[in-house]
């Protein structure tokens, strides 16, 4: 394990930084996302989180797939250069890195989608332990380790030293690269402060979330559940808790008159949304309960359903603080867990 | 170039048949002519014109077809919309094949089929029917129950009346809603349809249609005898990437684009009502 002081963190992001692209928390304008870093950045890693989360890196917002020159009858398609270069994300939590190996299930899976493929074979994840979990925290419910994220490189903050451990092959080159700034060390503060923080997170609200009922066989029986209407009830279908969420990966496919042409681009989208499922015959999903109910379904039911058990929420509680009505996966858990009791 | 599923190969439009007053047919091909793609009957393509839009069609032509493929396509929406007004050699972009097909080399195999039909449901049923056809052998009795509002809206009419009416061993039934001037056949809807013609119980029915034909016919078919497990059916639902990955089509742990668009009801018992 490397060391080194926070207040020189600085010069350690403008050392990767001279080499690559690199993406770390940074508050602009108020709010916190991964931005490229620069010299005058306002890094923010003692924030709980970016507002996006980190799939943003590999599975961005908004991403042109192709483009279409269109001349007369004819069509000529256009393919956008992937990936090529080597970069950086610096801070990222337990909870995000964890959403990785999920979105991976989905875009790694044959056919495999090489937009994502390309980002996350060039992206070196360098994650950053959780010091202060807070109360909208559940990730020990999905086995996540706030305080041993998954990463190429780990790294703590503990009493103004930033440690750092390379977990992977990807992470030794990187580390090469930047271990000149640092020393070594035998790591004593980390274990520090593993023992605090899990001592926090022993007393926070939501660690006891029972996730027994949500089996495969149960699948008619929590659809059928009465709870939906009352769960939904003050749905605003505004989308807030899927455009946070580290793990929902549903898309839209658009195009857009350039003028020059027509770019074909992709974008997040929301199961929330009444147009997800509007056809020219109708709408199969009509109410807000059924787009409620299917963005819970598919995280707590249909994904673990396809993937050996694997939940597709990984507690980080961005919907817990972020939605309007305070409605959240939480509590969809809390009131069709516990019928499992009755 | 690397593999990318979401990037489209080019077609032709070589040919535009009237089949109804909202439904044409649709012949692609590949610029450098031939089929752009291989395909199994059931299967499905993305469809679209960069700037209007792209949706799933299913192939209505049979992969026995060596020279193209073809699609046939009610005009409802945006897209196509532009597709009927097009001219002839427009090039289109295709993808695909999506989805599961009918197990027409697995179960289908030996069996009497009974295809039932409902409007512009015939157009994925049409490339089992003459997929099967061409490996006549393969198959045993072969059924047709197709039926439309009026004889103005069978599509495929030409084909029905010159080959499948005149093939020993295909007996097609055909029928409209209301009454009509020309037409002397059956008149009625296709699930009252279904219980006169009482099919035995050997068939393995193929169905595709309205929600509401579907439906009663499913209930008919049950009262006759007929098992869900003998019952197929071929769904359609909003698709954006055509296998699995956008989340539209998902139903219960099933993508419509991929484990379907051909199911058993069996299947489907177990699965959300929500399609």
């Amino acid at each position: 394990m490397l060391k080194l002081a926070l207040e020189k963190a600085n010069d350690l992001f403008a050392a990767i930084a001279a080499e690559e692209t690199l993406y770390l928390p940074i508050e602009k304008s108020g709010q916190i996302d991964f931005y490229p870093y620069e010299t005058d950045a306002k890094v923010r890693l003692d924030a709980l989180h970016t507002v996006k989360s980190a799939k943003d890196l590999f599975f961005p917002q908004s991403e042109n797939l192709m483009e279409f020159k269109m001349q007369g009858k004819t069509i000529e398609i256009k393919e956008p250069k992937r990936a090529e270069e080597d970069y950086v994300i610096f801070g990222v939590k337990a909870c995000d890195a964890r959403s990785f190996a999920i979105l991976d299930r989905v875009f790694l899976s044959d056919p495999v989608d090489t937009y994502y493929q390309s980002r996350r074979e060039h992206g070196v994840v360098v994650a950053l332990a959780c010091s202060r979990p807070e109360e909208t925290c559940f990730c020990n419910v999905f086995g996540i380790d706030a305080t041993e994220p998954e990463g190429d490189v780990v790294t703590w903050i503990e009493d103004g030293i930033l440690y750092w451990e390379a977990k992977t092959e990807k992470g030794e080159a990187l580390t090469t690269k930047v271990a000149a700034l640092m020393e070594e060390s035998d790591g004593a503060g980390v274990e520090s402060q593993k023992t605090q923080v899990q001592a926090i997170m022993e007393k926070l609200p939501l660690r006891g979330l029972d996730l027994t009922r949500f089996k495969k066989d149960e699948l008619m029986n929590i659809f059928n559940d009465q709870a939906w209407e009352q769960l939904s009830d003050h749905c605003l279908g505004c989308g807030t808790c899927t455009f946070v969420c580290p793990t929902c990966q549903c898309y839209d496919i658009r195009d857009y008159d350039t003028g020059n042409g027509i770019q074909r681009y992709r974008c997040w989208d929301s199961c929330m949304y009444r147009d997800f499922t509007m056809m020219a015959h109708g709408n199969n999903r009509k109410s807000q309960v059924e787009r409620f109910r299917q963005r819970f379904m598919h995280k707590l039911v249909y994904y673990p359903n396809n993937n050996e058990g694997i939940f597709s929420c990984v507690g980080c509680g961005r919907c817990v603080s972020k939605c309007p009505i305070s409605m959240n996966i939480a509590k969809v858990i809390k009131t069709l867990g516990v019928k499992a009791h009755e | 170039m690397n593999n990318e599923t979401l990037i489209p190969k080019i077609g032709v439009v070589t040919e535009v048949r009237v089949d109804t007053p909202d439904v044409k047919t649709f012949r692609v091909v590949a610029p450098e002519g031939g089929k752009v793609f291989e395909h199994m009957p059931g299967q499905c393509a993305m469809l679209s014109i960069p700037g209007v839009g792209e949706a799933m069609f299913s192939i209505t032509s049979s992969p026995t077809n060596q020279e193209f493929m073809e699609f046939s396509i009610k005009k409802c929406g945006c897209l196509t919309e532009w597709l009927h007004q097009m001219d002839l050699g427009q090039q289109i972009t295709v993808r695909g094949p999506y989805g599961k097909p009918f197990p027409v080399e697995e179960e289908l195999k030996g069996k009497n089929l009974l295809f039932i039909a409902g409007g512009i449901g015939l157009a994925p049923l049409r490339s089992v029917i003459n997929y099967c056809r061409h490996y006549r052998d393969n198959y045993g009795t072969i059924d047709i129950i197709y039926g439309s509002r009026s004889m103005d809206d069978l599509v495929d009419y030409e084909e029905i009346q010159t080959e499948w009416c005149k093939e020993a061993g295909i007996n097609v039934h055909l029928t409209i809603d209301r009454e009509q001037e020309g037409w002397d056949g059956h008149v009625g809807f296709v699930p009252n349809y279904v219980k006169e013609l009482n099919p035995d119980l050997s068939k393995t029915v193929l169905m595709c249609g309205p929600p509401i034909m579907i439906k009663f016919t499913l209930q008919g078919l049950e009262e006759l005898g007929f098992k869900k497990e003998q019952v197929y059916t071929t769904m359609e639902l909003r698709m954006k990437c055509g296998f699995g990955k956008c989340g539209r089509c998902n139903i219960g742990d099933k993508y419509v684009c991929k484990d379907g668009p051909v199911f058993r009801f069996d299947e489907l018992d177990k699965l959300p009502d929500e399609y």
